[in-house]
């Protein structure tokens, strides 16, 4: 290469250089991944926050999922796992590794008999040194799985008025589903809301798998204290030895982390326009499923504006009903039978496995392996639904799975 | 503060001496380019001012870079960091006993370390005494972690995430080298400070060597009187490459106080190879690095803390210009990639029996230019794939980084 030719080279080159570092940093937002879409992720705030109220979503976001405790900031000494993001991964449904025990109430009126042995939460793991507890002898229990915490603040939102009227507790009108609603004690921090019902001193429960929780706060401050042995202002009892210790964590994160459960959105339905899912919704409805999964509800009046008064579509009715021998572990809350379950909500059932590392761990110990078997090991109250998708032909009972996929 | 203070007298100094003394008396220390060197030689050799017959030499080097990155759709924006400025002084105290350190301010002046502060006393090539802040010899790329001998921008995950670089301790030990005609043989042995229950209880969420490193007490006195042995062997053929063997255990939990037993001994074992190549004719050069880690984690403490870790990296690095360009005589153009791999968490599920995911992929490619050897700018683009504990779809993290490191 001549002197010439060298000099025009080495001018084009640094014009080169020059575009290729402009062109990448005008392309830099090209090149980063593309965030998954809105309805195939949990996270997220419900539409219409102000901003204020979106600042205090991020506060509690980031303590429930980057808070991981350790035994210096208070964790344990016996624990389940040590930040809620780990047993609810992505705010969705958790694993067998993050399913915890109950054990010691097996009488609906008797109230739990081993609080005295560490019940009624196991705490099976602890810090280097101590000893975790173990299931007394004689005491029943039951494994929950965590499900899904997403559209917990439209549950909340709900008046007590439209849970008191779907219950049929003596199955009045006959179709064989009752629905009964979980009579509970409530703690005394919680704030009584308005136009609670309120029969012989006990309100209604609708949060956990049994019913068994007031509200968000009084499920919070419990995740807190028997999940992950951190005391709080609210629950300053420590689960090893009973006594009562100092908060190790500030009412103001509990406070922000029920904001964020309150305020998580619903999970967002997929292919609704697909006509296998439509027909898959229309043989949900008719064989009734939809008689516990009711599809649709309405809350009413709320302090956060954007819950308040909003149609919803939880696939869940929020109250106990007995689902057969099967499902009866022998163990309850509050004043349910130990046969009887909260409908889980179904939505977000199709992006379970998302945070169940692949796999589905349905019913509310994970012990169903695949949606159909799920439906399969519904009984009691459920037993006759459980037969008319059984006796389904293959493509309708397809259309019905491919219907739950999409919620 | 103090060591604000020593960064001004030492930036003062050398400025000084720059503006005020005749050029002439500031010669670059001869850099060993013997093609038998070892990553254990690292630590001396870099490049050092002297100031005339002084028998201090000073030096340092400096990273700063640009990175536009994503998580998920998610980015940050643009970020300027200015990374880290290590220092290093070295002096020979006499022929066969000499002195190094090396200090180093990371991420403006939040962390400020010693990453090396030893006498060396030779007393044959095959036994010299080091004693002091040593880096621990655990795989290549502590001993050999200066910005401006790599093509990316980050360090190894495997080196910063999974081993703790950069890893020194209050500690002693014995090296020493042999050489014949084509090969290098070298050993290293130290005791040294160690590990402590970080490593299980720390706010990573995993079993995590580098979490030790927030506990700033550890220069003072040993978490729990016993101490870290890390051993190493290296070998190094000039036309092969060279291949090193590295241990590194101890105890790590806090077993006895006050003469009470609190629980059983508990041990963290790191095993690493490591190897460096230049292959012939291409000039490509390889090297990389795979470290495999044991923890004796409480039965009764969460599955989320792993037994076993493992991971590494590769590095390719390919030349692909040589000559003079911008009126840099002898400038490099490279092309490199690497590749890096950690699990956090080896194992499976005793409920599922199902894996334990917890790993990182990721891959960058670079173009990294070296206007001299001890200078090098480098652009980056990263693509990370990290799966959580239950193995759930990866997060992905991408973007680019572009930065400069140079030693001065
Ligand atoms: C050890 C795993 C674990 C941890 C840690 C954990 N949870 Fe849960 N969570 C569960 C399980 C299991 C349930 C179901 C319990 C039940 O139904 O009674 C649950 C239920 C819930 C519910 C009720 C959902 C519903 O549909 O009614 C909410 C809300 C919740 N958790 C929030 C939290 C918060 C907030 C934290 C942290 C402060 C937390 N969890 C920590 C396992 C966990
Ligand atoms: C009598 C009320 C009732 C009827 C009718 C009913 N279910 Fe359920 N369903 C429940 C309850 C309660 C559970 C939770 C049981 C448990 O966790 O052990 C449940 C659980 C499920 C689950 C698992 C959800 C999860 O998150 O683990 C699916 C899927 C489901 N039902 C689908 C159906 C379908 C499809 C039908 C109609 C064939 C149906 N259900 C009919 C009450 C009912």
């Amino acid at each position: 290469m001549n002197l010439k030719s060298f000099r025009v080279y080495a001018k084009y080159k640094s014009l080169l250089i020059g575009s290729l570092i402009i062109g990448t940093i005008v392309a830099c937002k090209e090149l980063v991944p593309d965030p998954p879409a809105d309805d195939q992720i949990l996270d997220g705030p419900v539409d219409g926050l102000s901003g204020e109220q979106k600042i205090k979503f991020l506060r509690g976001d980031v303590a429930f999922n980057d808070d991981i405790f350790t035994q210096e900031t208070g964790l344990g000494p016996l624990f389940v796992a040590n930040s809620c993001g780990t047993c609810h991964a992505g705010d969705g449904k958790g694993h067998p590794f993050t399913t915890l025990t109950r054990f010691g109430q097996n009488d609906a009126n008797a109230g739990n008999t081993f609080l005295h042995f560490g019940g009624p939460q196991l705490q099976n793991r602890a810090i280097p040194g101590f000893q975790p507890e173990q299931i007394p002898v004689g005491a029943t229990f039951s494994n929950f799985t965590p499900p899904a915490n997403t559209g917990l603040g439209f549950l909340e939102a709900v008046p007590d008025a439209i849970l008191f009227a779907l219950a049929d507790e003596n199955d009045a009108n006959g179709d064989g589903i009752s629905g009964r609603i979980n009579w509970i004690s409530v703690p005394p921090y919680c704030l009584i809301r308005p136009g609670t019902i309120i029969k012989n001193g006990k309100y209604i429960g609708r949060f956990g798998k049994k019913a068994a929780v007031y509200d968000l706060l009084q499920q919070t401050a419990n995740a807190y204290n028997q999940d992950m042995g951190i005391s709080s202002s609210y629950e300053y009892f420590n689960t090893y030895d009973g006594q009562e210790v100092d908060p190790e964590v500030a009412n103001q994160t509990v406070l922000d982390v029920v904001f964020y459960l309150q305020t998580l959105k619903a999970p967002i339905q997929r292919d609704q326009s697909n006509p296998e899912v439509q027909a898959g919704k229309h043989i949900f409805i008719t064989i009734n499923c939809a008689k516990c999964h009711i599809p649709q509800l309405q809350t009413g009046d709320f302090p956060i504006a954007a819950l308040a008064n909003k149609t919803f579509f939880p696939y869940s009715d929020f109250l106990l009903h007995d689902m057969g021998p099967a499902l009866d572990d022998g163990y309850t809350e509050g004043s349910a039978l130990t046969s009887e379950w909260r409908t889980p909500p179904l939505w977000g059932l199709g992006l379970s496995k998302n945070s169940q590392g692949g796999h589905y761990f349905l019913l509310h110990d994970g012990r169903a392996k695949s949606i159909e078997e799920a439906i399969l090991l519904h009984g009691g109250e459920a037993q006759s639904s459980k037969t008319a998708f059984q006796q389904l032909s293959p493509t309708d009972k397809g259309k019905i799975i491919k219907f739950l996929e999409s919620l | 503060m103090r060591f604000l203070n020593l960064l001004i007298i030492f930036i003062f100094l050398v400025s000084h001496v720059k503006a005020q003394i005749d050029p002439e008396l500031l010669r670059q220390a001869p850099k060993n380019t013997d093609s038998l060197k070892l990553n254990m030689d690292a630590v001396y050799d870099r490049p050092f001012l002297h100031l005339g017959k002084l028998p201090v030499a000073l030096g340092g080097y400096v990273e700063a870079n640009h990175q536009y990155l994503g998580e998920n759709g998610v980015t940050e924006g643009h970020q300027f960091q200015m990374r880290r400025l290590t220092l290093f002084v070295s002096s020979s105290i006499s022929k066969r006993i000499k002195f190094l350190s090396e200090i180093e301010f990371e991420d403006g002046t939040k962390e400020i370390n010693i990453e090396f502060a030893s006498v060396d006393f030779e007393f044959a090539p095959l036994l010299n005494l080091r004693g002091g802040i040593v880096m621990n010899p655990i795989g290549a790329f502590n001993q050999n972690h200066d910005g401006p001998k790599w093509e990316f921008v980050d360090r190894p995950i495997s080196a910063t995430q999974l081993l703790p670089a950069t890893w020194s301790n209050v500690g002693f030990g014995v090296y020493g080298k042999k050489y014949t005609n084509n090969w290098a043989y070298a050993y290293e042995v130290y005791l040294t400070n160690g590990f402590d229950n970080k490593i299980i209880e720390n706010t990573e969420n995993h079993t995590s060597l580098p979490a030790t490193k927030d506990n700033k007490d550890r220069f003072e006195e040993s978490f729990n009187g016993s101490p870290l042995l890390t051993g190493k062997v290296a070998l190094r053929n000039s036309k092969i490459g060279e291949i090193g063997f590295s241990y590194m255990g101890g105890v790590y939990n806090k077993f006895e106080e006050d003469g009470l037993t609190l629980d059983k001994k508990r041990r963290v074992n790191v095993f690493a190879i490591d190897f460096n190549t230049n292959l012939p004719k291409l000039n490509t050069y390889i090297s990389g690095e795979w470290a495999w880690v044991t923890v004796n984690v409480p039965e009764t403490y969460t599955e989320q803390f792993g037994r076993k870790q493992q991971g590494g990296f590769i590095d390719i690095v390919q030349p692909v210009l040589k000559r003079s360009m911008f009126g840099f005589e002898k400038a490099t153009l490279n092309a490199a990639l690497r590749l890096e791999y950690v699990d956090w968490n080896k194992g499976t599920f005793r409920s599922t029996g199902g894996n334990i995911s917890d790993h990182v992929y990721a891959i960058v490619p670079a173009i990294s230019w070296r206007p001299t050897p001890q200078t090098v700018i480098r652009f980056n683009y990263r693509y990370n794939w990290q799966k959580d504990l239950l193995g759930n779809p990866p997060s992905r993290l991408a973007g680019f980084q572009f930065g400069f490191s140079t030693y001065f």
